[in-house]
């Protein structure tokens, strides 16, 4: 311990701030197992992925086809989201020159800070009649792919770019000495030694994905229904919550916790699974 | 030295922790004071319940409390079930529930404030111009997906409901006696006018929403158009007279003959004072 009075108080405040931090997500964990409890007693966890449909007033349960949607929209947005983030970064940095660069990377953050009800917005008067146009009926699964990757682009794309920049210049330089391409540096050198970042950027798309709404809410139809298609509609779990939670009393309310408490263990998962691939070293 | 720092510290933070519980605890109390005696409406109304009603009971409330600046009046929505439930036991002052008075709800005293119809609606383009309760009965549950098995082009039909739990969905399975799990619906929606922005966007869809927001929006050039239902004509007029099928009463609610500062506020909210509020929401004032 330092001997400094100041030190030992900086180091209380961090430990106490760094408790605050872990007590929320613990608090928050309570409090969907306190809120969903009364359902999953008396209805039973199995329920929710056996019941014949997800009709709450009527006590039938099922949350698998939400589960899937959700998954399905997540999968697809960061398939293709991952790529052209990348890309973009790469472009950022290696490629364009600083005239291009330092606007372009102006407006994607710009673009980051675009409200997800904007998007939404513009999904359902400009994105959703096209697609109807093609395929009808138009909100589907297809619309909250789209929407969700032009949403979670800014944040890999973002992330990549400042995890690029964390690359050291005599890497880049000792390569170039060597006479590799521009390509060849970048997939040989660049990406093994931005790896942890550009995976960091992964899991930040992905949360983004799972966790958003409004967006979703307004283009994917709602349907409770595994899509067998991509222009079929689909409802996922945050838009299950954010539609039904006003109206909702009694069981259908403390299913609509359950659905959060699936959504917070998706979360956890991910964040496991993303720490075995990295063997712990996501951060570092 | 450490010891004593810390312990100077503990002494700090103790104070505060008290001083804040002290505040924190304290002002409530003091400020749930009631009975004024210069003016005889002093007081608290809570009124929970219905989420159709919340927003017009709510500005009701900001116009009695500026002619009553003692009275505050808290509003939360929660369902029409919650306003019974929380006026029987005395949860709240004031229930708010947006359907009729089931026969088990006797017990209550209910007071109209406002009708509110909900009607079919669909794209501007669409030339079908009215549909019987069995057509829109077949079209909601899947035996027709067709606009040409009703007269219409040949196209496949895009139906749209209301999330479970939506007072407007009770009324429209009420009405047409569906269940809910029997709709075989291709978009969900949520509120009015999402409603009315899918099936704007959509010359397929057909939809249903409340006849406030389908009326001011299809004056408005939003292409929409009101089907009527059981041959009478989809408007606000018609549910101000009863006639409209598909409507239903707004009432607020009180677990015994309302007195004093509640039976002050539940005049107002039945008064003429309070019509242009009610149009404001796109519900319907009752005649006098």
């Amino acid at each position: 311990m330092s001997r400094w009075p100041i030190d030992r108080f900086l180091l209380w405040l961090l430990r106490g701030t760094a408790t605050i931090a872990g007590a929320i997500v613990l608090l928050i964990v309570t409090f969907l197992v306190m809120e969903s409890l009364p359902v999953l007693q008396h209805v039973g966890i199995s329920r929710f992925f056996t019941d014949p449909s997800w009709h709450p007033t009527e006590r039938l349960y099922n949350l698998t086809p939400m589960l899937w949607g959700t998954l399905f929209a997540m999968v697809g947005s960061v398939l293709i989201a991952t790529p052209l983030g990348i890309l973009s970064a790469v472009f950022c940095r290696y490629y364009a020159p600083p005239a291009v660069a330092r606007p372009y990377r102006k407006l994607i953050e710009l673009l980051a800070g675009i409200p997800s009800v904007v998007y939404g917005f513009w999904g359902l008067v400009v994105l959703v009649p096209l697609i109807g146009s093609i395929h009808p009926p138009g909100p589907s699964l297809l619309a909250g792919i789209i929407i969700l990757t032009i949403m979670i682009l800014p944040t890999i794309a973002l992330v990549a770019d400042a995890s690029l920049a964390n690359v050291p210049q005599q890497y880049v330089r000792g390569a170039a000495a060597l006479g590799l391409s521009r390509w060849g540096i970048i997939q040989g050198v660049v990406f093994p030694a931005a790896k942890s970042g550009l995976l960091t950027g992964v899991i930040l798309e992905t949360g983004r994905a799972i966790g958003e709404t409004m967006a979703i809410l307004m283009v994917c139809g709602n349907v409770v229904q595994t899509p067998h298609s991509l222009f079929d509609p689909i409802r996922t779990l945050t838009a299950n919550i954010a539609l039904e939670m006003a109206y909702a009393l009694g069981d259908h309310r403390a299913a609509l916790f359950v659905s959060g408490l699936v959504l917070m263990a998706m979360i956890a998962a991910l964040v496991a699974a993303a720490e075995w691939i990295s063997h712990g070293r996501i951060y570092g | 030295m450490k010891r004593c720092y810390d312990r100077f510290r503990l002494k700090k933070f103790t104070a505060l922790v008290a001083l804040s519980v002290a505040v924190f605890t304290g002002s409530p109390a003091s400020s749930e004071a009631q009975g004024n005696t210069a003016d005889q409406l002093a007081g608290k109304l809570v009124i929970t319940g219905a989420s159709t009603l919340a927003p017009l009971i709510a500005e009701i409330g900001k116009r009695f409390e500026s002619l009553h600046p003692t009275v505050r009046v808290n509003v939360q929505s929660g369902g029409s079930s919650r306003g019974v439930a929380d006026a029987r036991q005395g949860l709240a002052d004031i229930g708010m529930v947006s359907r009729a008075m089931k026969e088990d709800e006797r017990d209550l005293s209910a007071f109209p404030v406002a009708r509110d119809g909900v009607c079919p609606i669909l794209h501007q383009e669409n030339p079908v111009q009215a549909l019987t309760d069995e057509q829109i009965v077949a079209i909601y549950t899947g035996k027709i997906t067709n606009w040409k098995g009703v007269g219409g082009t040949d196209a496949p039909i895009t139906v749209v409901n209301k999330a479970e739990g939506r007072s407007t969905l009770e009324v429209f399975l009420q009405y047409f006696k569906l269940k809910n799990a029997e709709i075989k619906a291709q978009v969900v929606i949520g509120d009015n006018e999402q409603g009315v922005k899918t099936v704007a966007g959509n010359r397929n869809a057909i939809g249903y929403v409340s006849i406030g927001t389908a009326e001011y929006d299809a004056t408005h050039g939003v292409f929409i158009k009101l089907l009527p239902v059981g041959g009478v004509a989809a408007s606000t007029e018609s549910v101000r007279k009863g006639a409209f099928p598909l409507s239903r009463p707004l009432h607020i609610v009180t677990r015994t003959a309302p007195s004093g500062l509640t039976k002050a506020f539940i005049e107002y909210a039945q008064s003429k004072a309070v019509h242009d509020l009610i149009r404001e929401q796109y519900f319907v004032p009752l005649a006098n």
